[in-house]
């Protein structure tokens, strides 16, 4: 069985589907034959050599990649030329943008080929090692970075030199999905003071631990903007306003903003008005990592740099195809993973049992499968939604009820019966009896539930105290009574010599870390 | 009885007592001291080594203060009684396996209950103290109650015992009218009570029928509890041998005895309600047996598909989780699982991963139970977690193992009002990123209850035997 890497078409696209380090793991470990266009890993660094050493079949002519090919790899999708050399039972990989390409896949289908969506992989955690979209947005929100700080003027950190104080930049990143959170993490790592916004709450924590301050809507709802798929939804109009609101005010304090915004299958949302740019300062920088779905900002021109106003919008749609060697490597590896999970070449089989091969396969055997059934999980759900219990019906309830009175008539009538007596060596023994308990009480709620179990040995070789009852009765001049305490004191014995010594085993065992 | 007044009173208790008798009534008093300072050290794993230190020393010291200042006569049978205990003992404590501490801690209340039993009958034969005639009917009454206790503690833990060993079966015995009988049986003892204390001989008739009734008694409450109420049952039958040796000091007039009793009783007491509040049910409903029937409606009916889990899925789950709880079970305890389990461990803890442990009050056959068996498996008690201090931590993360566990991970107490379950604080796996439920097959849990977590969309089934599938996860996971 063949896998083909055509050299991507798309102009001043750098990646390719496959790395030698990769085609070589597709060889040796899953037992496909590999061919590679020539030149297709050049604009990556990767030098048509590289890739025979890794055991790779370089092909001079690009349709000797696709005819011999039974699964072919690619970046982007496929374009006429491409669509056009597909044939009867090939299967074709990479990312297709299913939701917007519905000709694409009819076209797919009508050669009888197959297709694997690439951003159709569920997010789930199995599917993690597959997820494509994830770490070109990794890739992209770091690059998107580096693009900002080769435009900007100024130090991301804060430095006090002899020649004078130099404050540090203040970043802004809006959405805080994988690409955001990457941005925020390389912002930081430059030294920027970096804040992030995202409609979902539940994200606040991610953004925390990245070192950036969550901003919060002040807004009176309950709305939440996560979906069942970990990703964003469209706001209702009073949430928008207030956004909206918040990043006006935001905009003419920081320096740099990140927009990340993506609702999936729909226009990226206008999030940055002409007039929010306006209000930057001169020198300021936009980055719109949506410009492809349209960008976030109004005046973002999709693949380009422009400068509105003395602040520099970037608008590049190619963030990930910038860093090619490191997008190539790490999309390869999804690959990888990708064909391991179809079964390598022995049991390669597109199995639409499987959860995740069913959502990310597009066309099968000239079948348009999309789009999938849903695939529900979200990487920090919401709380509410889950820790809702309705008041249980069953918890004991704590009201004073008959049954307390009668404890309280019984407590009182056993108290008089025992002031009945008159006797004042019973009397003395009760008080220490009940004092005893008192202590026991206090003394056991300290206990730590993880030593139960030697509390129980050891209260066990305790109550071996019995032992002197037997002791006192032994020495009776009766000799059944002398005997059945003779009997006691070996029982008592047992308990104690029994219970301290397990206690002392297990509690030998109780190590820290 | 005979009427004394208050002055005479005084003049009686504070009547000189010779020397030796005055000094081991202090020594006493230190050993009590000591058993307090016992409990209390094991309040936390490191002064609880030194605790126990302390009580065998308060041990010693009582002996040997009864030896010298209590003892009449009887230092031969004495010896010849305590030798052969020591070595059994010790060879018991020896020998007996993690897992079986919950047979071992049941078989030694049994000793104390029978032990009350033979003093209080020895003390009826002929008193190793000396009774005022004017105390004469309370020293009875002491007598009769030292040994009801006594009997029903003895029955009770021999029977606690082979439900635990599984020499008889672990569910529970639902005779017809068991309530009736019990309270009948009670009665008819109260009645044999009241003939022991009116007749001035032959009350050891009275006496010796009523501790039939007590045994009988015993072994009936046993056998109405059943599985996981088990630690319910253990931690009561340390409460009843406590409250058997606080009796023995009654009738004997022995303050430590009276402490000490009292110390063990109110521990098994706390154990009990700590378990009950555990399972959010009544401790009257747990000792009177069988589970729930007070629910108001049917319980929700569970949908949905079960999605299972190969070895190598939970291999890669373990490899991309940063953080990982696993919830241990009274089915890792079965499966004898701990050791491989705390292997699998140390290999996460090594890749520098979050690894924890989430204990729920009564997971196993004993209070504590679990915590015992994965040290013993040299897991380091700082990452074994209560429930309380864990369940918060459970949004953050990414991996969780439940491994032979089922109603205390049920999101059904919590969610559905109606289920027999609900209201009993779970641990709420659920609410992790994804979570791993090893498992024989789907039935389900001692209460018989559906597991709507099983069909959760982030929740993964591998099924099998605990012990062989650690194992695999463990040799995977080496590679």
């Amino acid at each position: 069985m063949k896998v083909g890497i055509p050299k991507e078409i798309h102009i001043g696209e750098c990646r390719v589907a496959a790395t030698p380090e990769t085609a070589k793991r597709l060889g040796e470990k899953l037992g496909f034959d590999v061919v590679v266009e020539s030149g297709a890993g050049l604009a990556a660094s990767f030098p048509d050599a590289l890739y025979e050493e890794a055991g790779c079949s370089v092909a001079a002519d690009v349709s000797e990649v696709w005819n011999t090919a039974d699964v072919v790899l690619k970046v982007r999708p496929p374009e006429a030329a491409e669509v056009e050399q597909l044939r009867d039972g090939q299967v074709l990989i990479g990312f297709l943008s299913p939701a917007q390409n519905e000709t694409l896949l009819n076209q797919i289908a009508a050669k009888g080929a197959s297709a694997i969506a690439m951003e159709a992989v569920p997010r789930i955690s199995r599917a993690q090692k597959l997820d494509a979209l994830s770490s070109m947005a990794n890739i992209a929100g770091y690059r998107a970075v580096v693009e900002a700080a080769s435009l900007f003027g100024r130090f991301f950190t804060g430095q006090i030199t002899a020649a004078g104080k130099v404050p540090p930049a203040k970043v802004l990143v809006i959405g805080a999905g994988v690409a955001g959170l990457a941005a925020i993490g390389t912002a930081r790592g430059l030294g920027a003071i970096v804040r992030a916004f995202d409609v979902r709450p539940e994200v606040a924590d991610q953004v925390k631990s990245m070192g950036a301050e969550f901003l919060m809507l002040q807004f009176d709802s309950n709305e939440a903007g996560g979906t069942s798929g970990g990703y964003a939804k469209t706001m209702s109009k009073e949430f928008i306003d207030a956004e909206m609101a918040l990043f006006l005010a935001q905009a003419k304090e920081v320096d740099i903003i990140l927009t990340t915004a993506l609702i999936p299958g729909k226009p990226a949302p206008k999030l940055i008005t002409k007039e929010m740019v306006e209000a930057m300062r001169p020198g300021s920088v936009v980055v719109d990592l949506a410009s492809e779905q349209g960008g976030n900002c109004e005046v973002t021109v999709p693949g380009e740099v422009t400068n509105h106003d003395g602040v520099h919008i970037i608008g590049y749609t190619d963030f990930a195809s910038r860093l090619a060697h490191t997008s190539s490597q790490l999309y390869g590896n999804n690959l990888y993973h990708l064909l391991d999970e179809i079964g390598g070449k022995e049991n390669f089989e597109l199995d639409m049992e499987d959860v995740v091969l069913r959502s990310c396969t597009v066309v099968k055997n000239g079948e348009v499968t999309w789009p999938p059934p849903p695939v529900s999980v979200s990487a920090a759900a919401p709380k509410k939604d889950q820790i809702a219990p309705a008041e249980p019906a069953a918890v004991v309830e704590k009201k004073f009820g008959l049954f307390d009175a009668a404890l309280l008539i019984l407590a009182v009538a056993l108290l008089l019966a025992i002031a009945s007596t008159r006797d004042t060596g019973f009397i003395t023994d009760f008080t220490v009896f009940v004092l005893a308990c008192i202590v026991g009480w206090q003394v056991i709620w300290n206990v730590t539930a993880a030593l139960h179990t030697p509390l129980m040995s050891v209260t066990n070789a305790i109550s071996g105290i019995i032992i002197v009852g037997g002791m006192v009765q032994v020495g009776v001049s009766d000799s059944p009574a002398a005997i059945l305490g003779a009997i006691a004191i070996f029982v008592a014995t047992i308990n104690i010599a029994g219970g301290f010594l397990v206690t002392h085993r297990m509690l030998k065992m109780f190590r820290r870390g | 009885m005979q009427l004394i007044n208050p002055i005479d009173a005084f003049l009686l208790a504070s009547e000189a007592i010779e020397l030796n008798q005055s000094v081991a009534k202090v020594a006493y008093i230190v050993a009590a001291v000591m058993f307090v300072l016992s409990l209390a050290g094991l309040s936390h794993q490191t002064s609880a080594r030194r605790g126990n230190l302390l009580g065998i020393f308060g041990m010693v010291l009582a002996i040997a203060a009864t030896v010298f200042g209590m003892m009449i006569d009887g230092y031969l049978w004495m010896g010849f009684a305590i030798v052969p205990a020591v070595i059994i003992g010790a060879i018991l404590a020896a020998r007996v396996p993690m897992t079986g501490m919950p047979e071992l801690v049941a078989m030694l209340h049994s000793f104390v209950g029978l032990a009350a039993v033979l003093v209080g009958i020895s003390s009826f034969l002929e008193s190793g103290i000396e009774v005022p005639e004017s105390e004469h009917l309370i020293h009875n009454i002491e007598i009769f109650i030292g040994v009801f206790i006594g009997a029903v503690t003895f029955t009770g833990s021999i029977f606690a015992f082979l439900k635990l060993r599984g020499s008889i079966s672990g569910k529970p015995l639902m005779l017809p009218g068991r309530h009736a009988l019990n309270a009948l049986l009670i009665l008819v003892s109260v009645g044999l009570g009241v003939w022991f204390c009116r007749v001035d001989s032959g009350g050891m008739v009275p006496l010796l029928i009523m501790t039939g009734i007590a045994c009988f008694l015993g072994i009936h409450l046993v056998m109405a509890i059943g599985g996981a109420d088990m630690p319910v049952v253990v931690s009561m039958l340390n409460s009843y041998s406590g409250w058997a040796a606080a009796a023995a000091g009654f009738m004997l007039k022995n303050h430590l005895l009276i402490v000490t009793g009292a110390l063990v009783g109110s521990s098994g007491a706390i154990l009990s309600y700590i378990m009950c509040a555990a399972m959010n049910r009544s401790f009257i409903s747990v000792i009177l047996g069988g589970f729930g029937g007070e629910s108001s409606g049917p319980a929700a009916e569970v949908d949905g598909t079960v999605t299972e889990f190969s070895v190598q899925d939970t291999v890669d789950l373990l490899d991309e989780a940063q953080s990982i709880v696993i919830v241990p079970g009274y089915g890792m305890a079965v499966a004898q699982a701990q050791h491989s389990l705390a292997e699998v461990v140390r290999i996460l803890l090594d890749r520098d991963k979050l690894v924890r442990f989430a204990i729920h009050p009564v997971a196993g056959r004993l209070p504590g139970h679990m915590n015992v068996l994965l040290a013993e498996a040299n897991v380091p008690y700082d990452i074994v977690l209560e429930m309380d201090e864990i369940n918060e931590d459970m949004t953050s993360t990414d991996a969780i193992l439940v491994i032979g566990a089922n109603d205390i991970v049920n999101p059904a107490a919590l969610e559905d009002p109606n289920s027999p379950i609900a209201g009993m604080p779970v641990i709420e796996v659920w609410t992790a990123a994804t979570c791993v439920v090893m498992k024989r097959g789907m039935a389900t849990g001692y209460a018989g209850v559906d597991n709507p977590l099983f069909y959760k969309d982030n929740t993964f089934m591998l099924f099998g035997d605990a012990k062989q599938n650690v194992d695999a996860i463990l040799s995977k996971l080496r590679d």
